[in-house]
């Protein structure tokens, strides 16, 4: 059986290029880098030329880059590291949409007397610049609003966003996990971005957070004050060397758009289809698609029994048992919520696309017939072959435009 | 494989066979009731529906839209059910059908597991309209 890896937002698999230079440092590398020997100091050179080969990427200091465990460590440390800092400061801004290790890191700050703004999105997933500029203070610690949302792939406006915090003298904080190296961001209006390597086809476990000169921040962690400091614990050289090499994968962005743009066209003349989030707003592998009257959970196993693996936001999967924050901040029609899944490509879905579309189709149409819910598409107005012209919100419109 | 593990939450093979082959699905044509239960909002419902034939469950039926656990155990109620009288019927439990299928993960016992609520309800239905 075929299989197709098709979850590339939850993790990827590490690239060949990236693997052997990383394991090359595990082998021969393998001192700490602290060590004033010359053991430690060959992986002192991995680590800082890692370093600088990422600024170089950034156009940004050396200096400016930290070295994390990941993506949840990194806003972890931009907002705990920034709320140490500047004790007088107790607002925060962020958006209904971050990922939970932004939420959940607001919420206790919440409940340790800080205030905090959650920007809404609309029907597409864009936050408001306009609401923006209306929550920001004078007493604003950080706006934090993610670059790629990784539910949805939707794109916020990260660049003006920080055009206004700058204007206002407030910190902006984005979290750049899953836009890292596949969407452009100019990062002059940006004080903190955290970035995680096993989005991008490098090891787990290793993730950057950059703090631009001259932010006032604290460590979270302490202990031997590597890291300048900001992040003691042993340096992972490995993670970050393999960080490093990722900048040189090539993910066949364009193709696989084009591939992405071939599969929601094919997925939506499946009857009852809707397009969670902007067609034009988005990252080039997302798809997060919902089918009228099917659950979501029963869908993705249903893939994964045919070598198709996907994920679900849906309430089923998630040991929360909550549907999706992200698609009710869109206002999606529950019975939508329910049955969404996403998939996010890699350059193998390229050429398999119709494959993708079929076994997608063959699945949706099993579980259709086991559900009570048979499709009212007059009275919803919805999906359909003959009905999927432009009468989804918009998206079906937007489908033509691209 | 023996289990699909997905997140917490792992279904033995039992599950996973009912899951892919589920007995009894569809529409009963001559239904003499039905019943419903749950809610689209939870992501659960099922639907039952039973032919009786001098007090016995002759055939039933079901249409589920839910999770893996939502289809098996609404696959394994209708086999409880089916071929017993109303009496017996209605004294199956839903926990009666997560035994049946070998435990379910702890977190689908709730939200997932309402087929037996859904015959009780259908037999309910059932006697009203013949009482």
């Amino acid at each position: 059986m075929e299989m197709i890896y098709l979850d590339n937002a939850a993790t990827t698999r590490v690239d060949d290029a990236v693997a052997l230079a990383v394991n090359e440092v595990f082998l021969e590398s393998y001192g700490n880098a602290s060590s004033l020997h010359d053991v430690g100091q060959e992986a002192k050179r991995h680590l800082e030329g890692s370093r600088e080969k990422i600024a170089a990427y950034f156009g940004c200091e050396p200096k400016e880059i930290t070295f994390t465990s990941g993506g949840t460590e990194s806003n972890n440390l931009a907002i705990r590291g920034l709320a140490k800092a500047n004790p007088e400061k107790k607002h925060i801004v962020t958006s209904v949409i971050e990922h939970p290790c932004v939420l959940d890191t607001c919420k206790d700050l919440e409940s340790e007397g800080y205030e905090v703004d959650y920007l809404k999105v609309d029907e597409q997933g864009i936050v408001s610049l306009d609401e923006v500029r209306e929550k920001v203070r004078d007493d604003t610690l950080v706006v934090s609003v993610m670059h790629v949302n990784n539910e949805i792939g939707t794109l916020q406006p990260v660049e003006e966003i920080g055009i206004i915090c700058r204007k206002k003298g407030v910190y902006f904080h984005t979290d750049n996990v899953q836009g890292f190296l596949k969407e452009d961001l100019a990062l002059a209006s940006i004080d903190l971005m955290s970035i995680s390597g096993h989005k991008v086809q490098a090891p787990k476990g290793v993730g950057i957070l950059y703090i631009r000169n001259g932010v006032k921040i604290k460590p979270i962690l302490t202990g031997g004050g590597q890291e300048n400091n900001l992040r003691s614990g042993t340096e992972n050289v490995p993670g970050a060397v393999g960080l490093a090499a990722a900048i040189d994968v090539d993910f066949k962005i364009d193709e696989v758009r084009y591939s992405r743009d071939k599969i929601i066209e094919g997925l939506m003349k499946i009857s009852g289809t809707r397009i969670n989030g902007s067609l034009t707003h988005r990252v080039y592998n997302n798809i997060n698609v919902s089918f009228y009257g099917i659950e979501g959970e029963a869908l993705m196993l249903m893939l994964n029994e045919m070598g198709i693996f996907v994920s679900t936001g849906s309430a089923c999967a998630s040991t929360k048992l909550k549907e999706s924050y992200v698609l009710k901040a869109l206002d999606v029609d529950e019975m939508y919520i329910h049955g969404s899944i996403r998939l996010s490509l890699g350059v193998d879905v390229i050429g398999k696309e119709d494959y993708i579309v079929g076994k997608v189709s063959e699945a949706v149409e099993k579980l259709r017939e086991m559900s009570p819910f048979k499709l009212p598409l007059e009275e919803l107005g919805v999906g359909g072959s003959e009905l999927g012209e432009g009468k989804i919100k918009g998206v079906a419109r937007e489908v033509e435009d691209e | 494989m023996d289990a699909v593990v997905m997140g917490n939450v792992d279904y033995n093979k039992n599950v996973m066979e009912h899951f892919r082959n589920p007995r009894n699905m569809g529409e009963l044509e001559d239904a003499d009731a039905e019943a419903t239960v749950g809610n689209p909002s939870c992501g659960d419902v099922m639907k039952i529906m039973i032919k009786v034939k001098d007090d016995v469950i002759v055939d039933i039926k079901f249409q589920t839209m839910g999770c893996a656990a939502a289809i098996a155990t609404s696959s394994m109620a209708t086999e409880l059910a089916k071929s017993k009288t109303l009496e017996e019927a209605e004294k199956i439990s839903n926990k009666d059908v997560s035994l049946a299928l070998g435990e379910l993960p702890p977190i689908k016992e709730h939200c997932s597991n309402l087929a037996a609520d859904a015959l009780r309800k259908a037999i309910e239905v059932y006697r009203k309209k013949t009482a």
